[in-house]
């Protein structure tokens, strides 16, 4: 259902209205604070400043005329997007957050930057397109998933920044303090916040049931294929994965291996420091690892499966229209299509017909020889070569079958973002690919 | 004697709780000891166990959310029947004719919140440490749990029987057709081959045992219907009672014993 952009914002404008008179209250109280108790008068009236300004823009809402994203930079934003962009912008993202830390994880910065996301959600919300997809009923857990992760691990960046430092001067991390380590009576500390979180939750819960519709398609019909047809979302950086790799690895085994390999971590972390407490510093490597795969992959290729995947999985920037005939050029070819044709400009070795079953093997081994040899050479020999440099001493304290496991885990889970890279430059397909068994990698 | 009293003095009231109000240090640890619901924690704890800036409360959370999705799962399933003929009615009838007509939302938006809640306590987890010697087993488990909290809601996400559902199943479960060896459409299912007949095709791989049938119909209703109300529940409440009783036994929530 598409509704016109006139319509779309009368129909918002009141919501809106409402949510910039949330977002003015939380930074009054925010100022409040700043300037009661951390006594900066300076930050406390740039904060009132912005507060007017959000009144400002909450009365014109109200008044049916919500400010909009100008539509040139929204034009922007969407021709700049692409798979490309979107992965590597957040990659970039994540990295400069990492580097520059201790300036981010600042409580008045980290408020900041959450005014902005909020800021460029209420301007996005204009938009009839962008609303039309994070406004669906299923999709507003997503929205709230986002801002809690990020809210999170702004909290943990903040006291494993401080622990850290502590560590530098010789002091023990925080959560190590004498005061810390004193017990109190379970009874009442802990029983009461379990029965205000209880109440809480609750409540939250019965609003958002009464706000929020849970949504209710067609009855279901096995001859009408939806488009897109998306996975439940939790599964959808699995799916977006689909476009990388066969569904047997994608869908199976790379799976299976995301569940082994965290149940694997507590084996393979030998690092006894940072038991209880927040930091970075004195865990740096198994730090890494796991933003990688949990913010950098499993995250953020929800949120792309999720709001930027549209019809036939194409990409859509986030004020595009999701139009279903939008047609995208797929000329992926296979790696054996690159060497055998491309670079020694003949033909793929096919066995002649009628060739037994052993014959036609050794057509698809000397056709897929190069595939082998990288797959081979990355999984087997990569290891030793790493045991033997940069992960030399690990190699040491783990041994040889911990450090196999380790290297293995840690290689498959690289081999995504290396080949959604090797896909954007040389559109390759397929390292290996023989469909003949079903086989591709 | 205020009412209050009467009814603390009464037989009645002493045969459920037999001690004093848990207004004094020794009655407050009583009352963790003899309530069979609170013995579920120490008597004392850390203080850090109960800073919800250290822990999030993630895990509680996710238990509370899983108590909230039983209780409003048992009043469906008291209007919801599995059947190709009446599931889709019955969820509209939910929507338009039940009294306390919010109880499906409860179910649905609870049982995202609980995929996002037991998501972020892996997360605390994993940031704090907390995995590491003596917990690896409590971790293991925990990771279990979470696989299941993803099933369960998979598994539940069919129900409706509306579009939604069923194309949501079917691009889930169309994986299992490419699982290696199991999977009709995945290598080495050919390895299967005895005296040039298939064991493994769409009516006899892993995809069909999932399904119960070579596409989502009302085999996989029935499949699914029992797995989310019935199966996986009872797993995850068996791992659960472990998870809490390990955290108890590994000395606490983190931090080296």
């Amino acid at each position: 259902m598409h509704v016109s952009p006139e319509a779309h914002l009368a129909n918002v404008a009141h919501g809106l209205g409402v949510f910039y008179i949330a977002l003015a209250l939380m930074n009054s109280i925010a100022a409040l604070y700043v300037w009661q108790r951390l006594k900066q008068t300076g930050t406390a009236i740039a904060l009132t400043a912005f507060v007017a300004l959000l009144a400002m823009v909450a009365a014109a809402a109200m008044g049916g005329m919500p400010p909009e994203m100008p539509a040139g930079v929204k034009a922007v934003i969407n021709n700049l997007s692409g798979p490309v962009t979107y992965t590597l912008g957040t990659t970039v993202l994540l990295v400069v957050l990492f580097v520059g830390r201790k300036f981010f994880s600042q409580p008045l910065v980290a408020w900041a930057m959450l005014n902005a996301s909020l800021v460029l959600m209420g301007l996005s919300m204009a938009d009839s397109n962008f609303f039309s997809i994070v406004g669906k009923p299923d999709n507003v857990p997503i929205v709230a998933m986002i801002f809690l992760v990020g809210y999170f691990t702004w909290l943990a960046t903040y006291r494993a920044v401080q622990n850290d430092e502590r560590d530098k001067q010789g002091l023990p991390p925080l959560e190590a303090m004498e005061d810390e380590k004193e017990k109190v009576l379970v009874w009442p500390d802990l029983v009461y916040t379990e029965l205000i979180c209880m109440v809480a939750l609750t409540a939250i819960l019965m609003i958002w049931a009464i706000l929020l519709q849970a949504p209710l398609e067609e009855p279901a019909s096995a001859v009408k294929t939806p488009n897109p047809s998306k996975a439940p979302w939790y599964f959808l950086g699995l799916q977006e994965m689909l476009v990388y790799y066969d569904p047997w690895w994608a869908g199976v085994v790379l799976p299976s291996m995301v569940i082994g390999g965290l149940i694997l971590i507590p084996f393979l972390d030998y690092n006894k420091k940072g038991n209880g407490y927040y930091t970075i510093a004195q865990r740096p490597f198994s730090y890494l690892v796991f933003q990688i795969g949990f913010l950098d992959l499993w995250i953020t290729l929800i949120v792309l499966g999720t709001f930027l995947r549209g019809p036939n999985w194409n990409f859509f920037g986030p004020y595009e229209f999701w139009d279903s005939h939008k047609v995208e050029a797929l000329n992926n070819i296979n790696l054996s299509d690159i060497f055998w044709i491309k670079v020694m400009g003949q033909g793929l070795p096919t066995a002649p017909t009628g060739a037994g079953a052993m014959m036609k093997l050794w057509y698809i081994l000397q056709r897929e020889w190069l595939g082998f040899v990288l797959v081979i050479g990355y999984l087997v020999a990569l290891p030793p070569l790493m045991a033997a440099t940069v992960f030399r001493s690990m190699f040491v304290k783990m041994g040889f079958i911990r450090y196999m496991l380790m290297s293995n885990l840690l290689l498959l889970m690289i081999a995504l973002p290396l080949k959604m890279v090797l896909r954007w430059s040389f559109n390759l397909k397929y390292i290996i690919s023989i469909p003949e068994y079903f086989l591709n990698f | 004697m205020s009412i209050g009293e009467t009814i603390r003095n009464s037989q009645a009231w002493k045969s459920v709780f037999r001690h004093p109000m848990p207004v004094d240090r020794r009655n407050r640890i009583v009352v963790v000891l003899t309530n069979f619901f609170l013995h579920l924690h120490p008597v004392s704890i850390k203080k850090q166990g109960i800073a919800l800036s250290y822990t999030w409360c993630m895990g509680g959370v996710t238990f509370f959310l899983f108590l909230v999705e039983t209780v409003t799962g048992v009043l469906l399933m008291f209007y919801y029947r599995p059947t190709l003929e009446w599931a889709f009615q019955d969820i509209t009838a939910l929507r338009d004719v039940a009294s306390l007509g919010i109880m499906r939302e409860l179910h649905r938006w609870a049982a995202h919140a609980m995929v996002i809640t037991v998501w972020l306590h892996m997360y605390r987890v994993f940031l704090t440490g907390s995995y590491k010697p003596p917990r690896e087993f409590n971790w293991v488990v925990g990771v279990i749990l979470l696989l299941l909290t993803l099933l369960l809601s998979f598994t539940g996400y069919l129900l409706p029987w509306d579009q939604l559902a069923i194309w949501a199943i079917t691009v889930g479960s169309n994986m299992a057709r490419a699982t290696p060896i199991l999977g009709h459409e995945g290598p080495g299912a050919k390895l299967l081959e005895i005296g040039g007949i298939n064991m493994i095709t769409n009516a006899s791989d892993a995809r069909f045992g999932l399904l119960g049938a070579r596409f989502v119909g009302e085999e996989t209703l029935n499949r699914f219907y029992v797995l989310h109300c019935i199966a996986i529940p009872l797993v995850v409440s068996l791992l659960l009672a472990i998870h809490f009783w390990r955290v108890r036994k590994d000395g606490g929530i983190s931090g080296p014993l």
